[in-house]
């Protein structure tokens, strides 16, 4: 019999302070979020200092709240997994000083992951990847599609040139008024109404796999600034539902064409918008007859949770990644660095 | 007694060792280089050199601010860690009482250290020492260079300004006070991790959960939105 490998991860890079114990890889133990989100709603996004400010006052409540839930110790741990970013560097700065400290004071190795490296593998808390794979990676901060040829490796081959889709549903939704985050608020909305008015779609060039999103922005804005002028009434349901439908539309259909030019067995939805119901619905009834298996994470494994990162560490430690104690919050860090050995 | 002390408030780093009596080692750096990078290997290093293992102390200190928001995030979050997974207590001074007690435990008179708080404000505090036991005067606050020497001419005996800013507000403050202000020398600007391990020592321990770093200063935009929420009122 083998020993069970248990891997801490630690999230930071948000407004989010998260910390997880996974078994093996795939089976949580303990999952804690402390959610900041009630102190940044005053200020309709999310304010950086503040959000620093905050993971200084949970960072040792929710360590001790996660190593009690899982009835782990720390001498126990195999590995502790860390976000190294991209994210709010303030942010980053205290889950890795925090793991750096753990990391030293018990003598355990240090990982350093990539925050959409651990979106991808919450997929792995709910099945097995099966390799080739795509995952379509969806949140405040970024639109990707990236292709994994085995564990722990990872080809970006399509991402935004611009806003990221949960920034566009933000914006859209201050347009409605509606209140911070907006991104429910839309997908709630968009199954209320139809999508009757004709919105663009960015498709760029053929062939690629970026996306944009900010044409579709100023086109809502202008729909809106329009009919205020005219004096006409914009029905938000059906604002709501025809930008939705644009997103989807790009989003499904991109993903469609990537999975059969690579042939892959999977696809995994990761990041926040993957909460997204309409995306949900789209994904699941397009490929409903393909041999495509989609996997759709629950909806507390989509948003940012530090399960998703112990997941990834987990991949990582047994490929031999380590860092050491001068790892740092890299607000630019490319998923791309786990490709190489880095020991 | 082992005590860690951690200093990463400004732009000095500063790592202490005290056991009982003895300062067994320093490291401080005085140089625009990232904490988040430096501070775990300057404490390991520290640690292997003085044959000190984690699990050999019995105390950490780390200082509070005022100084960088990051910078001082970075010393208490590795403090608040270590201190927590060790289970042993912990103890937060003062950015400026460390400086004080680094350049003013012979000086007869009043102790002001300050750090450059941009746009010709200065963290700083006021401090005395009686009996070689350190005293506030005035309390830690942030404040225009300017105002904060006119305060100081109604003290009754002569100030020791200490900072690694000291340049940079020098001809403020020998304008308004003349001999009255001395100077630190170069040598003793630089806040000492042993004092810092000292001070913290004997201080009583703090909730550890709770502690957060004294940043003065509200968040700006808290500050705006409580200003906003006033006049809304
Ligand atoms: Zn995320």
């Amino acid at each position: 019999m083998t020993k069970d490998q248990l891997i801490m991860g630690i999230e930071t890079s948000c407004d989010e302070t998260a910390i997880a114990i996974v078994k093996n890889g795939r089976e949580i133990l303990a999952n804690v979020v402390a959610s900041q989100i009630e102190s940044h709603k005053r200020f309709g996004g999310v304010v950086p200092e503040i959000a620093s400010r905050h993971h200084v006052e949970q960072i040792t409540l929710v360590l001790e709240e996660a190593l009690a839930q899982a009835n782990v110790d720390v001498k126990d741990l195999d590995a502790i997994a860390v976000t190294e970013g991209p994210g709010l560097v303030g942010a980053l700065l205290i889950g890795v000083n925090a793991a750096k400290a753990l990391a030293f004071a018990n003598g355990i190795p240090l990982i350093g992951v990539h925050h959409i490296a651990g979106h991808i593998y919450a997929n792995r808390l709910v099945t097995e990847m099966n390799f080739p794979l795509l995952s379509l990676v969806v949140s405040g901060g970024h639109t990707e599609l990236v292709y994994m040829k085995e564990h722990g490796h990872f080809e970006v081959i399509g991402e935004t040139r611009d806003d990221a889709a949960g920034e566009a549903y933000d914006k859209v939704a201050r347009t409605l008024h509606l209140p911070y985050p907006g991104g429910p608020h839309i997908d709630r909305l968009a199954h209320e109404g139809k999508a009757t008015i004709d919105l663009p779609r960015a498709w760029l060039e053929d062939g690629s796999y970026d996306f944009s999103f900010s044409g579709l922005k100023s086109a809502v804005i202008n729909v809106v600034h329009n009919a205020q002028q005219r004096g006409e009434e914009i029905v938000p349901e059906e604002l709501a539902a025809s930008f939705q439908e644009s997103v989807i539309d790009v989003l499904v259909t991109k993903t469609q064409r990537a999975v059969k030019e690579y042939g892959v067995k999977q696809v995994l939805l990761a990041g926040g918008v993957a909460a997204n119901k309409g995306l949900r619905e789209k994904l699941s009834t397009d490929f409903a007859d393909s041999d495509v298996e989609i996997v759709i994470p629950p909806l507390s494994l989509c948003t940012d949770n530090a399960a998703m990162i112990a997941a990834a560490g987990s991949i990582l430690y047994e490929k031999g990644q380590r860092a050491d104690l001068t790892l740092n919050g890299n607000p630019g860090l490319e998923i791309t660095i786990h490709n190489e050995s880095r020991k | 007694m082992k005590v860690l002390s951690i200093d990463t408030s400004n732009y000095v780093l500063g790592i202490g060792l005290l056991d009982g009596e003895t300062v067994l080692g320093e490291y401080i750096s005085n140089i625009k280089k990232n904490h988040s990078v430096r501070v775990m290997p300057a404490i390991q290093t520290l640690m292997e050199e003085c044959n000190i293992k984690p699990g050999d102390l019995s105390k950490i200190v780390v200082a509070e601010g005022p100084g960088s928001y990051t910078g001082v995030r970075i010393g208490v979050t590795v403090a608040k860690t270590m201190a927590w997974t060790l289970k042993i207590p912990l103890s937060g001074v003062s950015s400026l009482e460390v400086a004080a007690a680094s350049s003013g435990r012979y000086f007869d008179g009043y102790v002001s250290p300050f750090f450059d708080a941009r746009r010709g404000q200065i963290y700083t505090g006021l401090y005395k020492f009686e009996n070689q036991k350190l005293q506030i005067v005035k309390d830690d606050q942030l404040v225009m260079s300017a105002d904060w020497v006119k305060t100081l001419n109604e003290m009754d005996s002569r100030i020791l300004f200490t900072s690694n800013d000291l340049k940079l507000h020098e001809d403020v403050i020998k304008e308004e006070l003349g001999d009255k202000a001395v100077l630190a020398a170069v040598t003793e600007q630089n806040p000492r991790p042993a004092e810092l391990a000292l001070l913290g020592r004997d201080k009583e321990a703090v909730d550890l959960h709770t502690f957060v770093p004294n940043y003065i200063r509200l968040a700006e935009a808290e500050a705006n939105w409580l200003k906003a929420q006033e006049t809304k009122k």
